[in-house]
């Protein structure tokens, strides 16, 4: 679990994020949305340790995270796995060096022991024989499959992803957003995804926190979102006519 | 950012860079690849440019040397003097600050906004440590073979030229590079190489590791790079000749 304790974060004097606090539970897909400016990149960074808030906490399963020395910093990070917007996948090195790059950074395994875990990671993401190839002969979709098992081939107890879905199409932003879900329930991780992809709030937002101006504007399910009367969140969520439609006939299903 | 704090920044750098590798292994690795990138991929263009340059300075000297009382062995002690003290560490680094430099600053720049620098970091890796400290002793110990090559072929080419254009005699030649030879003046060379590798590994190292921005930030952050390497070099070289040989 993972719980944020009022955090503020300014750039100069721009204060993107205003006091936020969030509870993200284990086994369970959170997710951050908002618009563009709203502070969502900076809210991730700051949860993966890449930006230090001036003010507020972050505890880690009863890990502060601002009271941790070096080493405890670095044992909290093995703990984590991140899925960058882009891949971040190390363009120099094949799809199994890729994976395998956290085990032999961190552990002292022996070649044989880290193909193995590769290989089963790999085939968790449902990616078969592509072992050797390099990132840049990857479509984005196999990208985000190899920068997802990457985040898992340590056994993380968190996982965070950065609009895992951008670049895809809607087919593969699924086939990787169910992927996710799967993958958090059955390794009992806790996840937070940053998103705007508003199949993704639909389909496996489990917990969802709206950020707007770098303030909390609201938070619930996807289940909730379809009835909420939030003017800021029914103004995101439902910008497209197709969405509007589809909120208009759940909720007279509800209604009937 | 002023001038006084990116060299404050860069010195800060420096400190995270001399860390103690975080794995034996993947840090060995790392090494054995720079040596190949920055050390074996320049071998090439340093022996060709080493070879003509001696060439040119020999084949100078002799058309300037038209006094019949100045003997001709001065031909060859002139480009030996030439590219040991000068050519073979100076301006070999400064060929070397545009083509290894240019390579890091875009290697590391392209890391940093593609977000695999933030994935090190996210996976607690020293990134500086990890992708600068191969480079810096790649470079330390692997460009002073480069210059002892350098030196060597340019008081070849020397002996070449005076040979196809009749210049000068071999003999003549030979007995120059042999007479008043100082071993010092080798030591003076490799301590410039030692010093300008340095700074060839870690000023690039530096506007790659903080570059913002996409694709043409990265090109900028290499031409930067490039022209503040040359620039440094030439400054120490002035410092460092004062010091040792002043």
């Amino acid at each position: 679990m993972i719980e944020v304790k009022n955090i503020e974060k300014s750039f100069g004097d721009t204060k993107v994020l205003k006091g936020i606090d969030a509870v993200f539970e284990r086994g369970k897909t959170s997710l951050i949305i908002g618009q563009s400016g709203s502070g969502k990149t900076v809210f991730l960074k700051s949860l993966l340790g890449l930006h230090t808030p001036e003010l507020g906490t972050i505890v880690f399963d009863g890990r502060v995270s601002r009271d941790l020395g070096e080493n405890d910093k670095r044992q909290l990070r093995q703990d984590i796995g991140m899925v960058f917007q882009g891949s971040a996948l190390f363009d120099s090195l094949t799809v199994e060096e890729n994976v395998m790059f956290p085990i032999k950074m961190f552990t002292n395994q022996t070649i044989p022991e880290m193909l193995d875990r590769v290989n089963i990671v790999l085939k968790r993401v449902n990616l078969d024989n592509a072992n050797k190839k390099f990132p840049a002969e990857l479509s984005g979709g196999m990208q985000k499959r190899v920068a997802i098992a990457r985040a898992i081939v340590m056994n993380p107890k968190y996982l965070f992803c950065d609009e895992p879905n951008s670049g895809l199409d809607p087919k593969t932003a699924i086939v990787i957003d169910n992927l996710i879900q799967e993958i958090t329930d059955e390794y009992q991780i806790t996840t937070v995804i940053n998103t705007h992809d508003m199949n993704s709030v639909m389909e496996i937002g489990e917990k969802i926190i709206f950020l707007k101006d770098g303030v909390k504007a609201w938070e619930g399910s996807s289940k909730e979102i379809f009835k909420t009367d939030n003017e800021s969140v029914v103004d995101f969520v439902y910008s497209s006519n197709l969405f509007k439609k589809v909120r208009q006939a759940y909720l007279d299903e509800s209604n009937s | 950012m002023n001038y006084i704090e990116h060299v404050g920044k860069y010195f800060l750098m420096l400190k995270q860079v001399f860390r103690r590798p975080q794995k034996r292994n993947v840090f060995k690795d790392a090494l054995f690849r720079e040596i190949e990138d920055l050390g074996l991929k320049s071998l090439g263009i340093v022996a060709f440019i080493a070879f003509f340059v001696g060439g040119v300075v020999a084949i100078q000297t002799a058309l300037n040397v038209d006094n019949p009382l100045i003997p001709k062995y001065l031909i060859g002690f002139a480009t030996k003097r030439s590219m040991i003290l000068e050519f073979a560490p100076t301006f070999a680094s400064i060929i070397l600050a545009g083509k290894v430099g240019s390579f890091i600053t875009s290697s590391i720049g392209t890391m940093r906004v593609t977000e695999q620098i933030d994935a090190l970091e996210v996976m607690g890796i020293n990134s500086l440590n990890y992708l600068v400290l191969p480079k810096v002793l790649a470079a330390v110990f692997f460009y002073p073979l480069l210059v002892f090559l350098a030196m060597f072929l340019g008081i070849f080419g020397g002996w070449v030229a005076g040979v196809l254009t009749g210049l000068f005699h071999s003999v003549d030649y030979i007995a120059g590079i042999q007479m008043d030879f100082d071993p010092f003046l080798v030591q003076y060379a490799l301590i410039k190489s030692v010093v300008f590798a340095f700074v060839i590994a870690t000023i690039p190292s530096y506007h790659g590791y903080y570059v913002k921005g996409g694709a043409l930030e990265v090109g900028r952050a290499s031409t930067q790079a490039v022209v503040w390497t040359s620039v440094v070099i030439i400054l120490l070289n002035y410092f460092l000749t004062q010091m040792l040989l002043g």
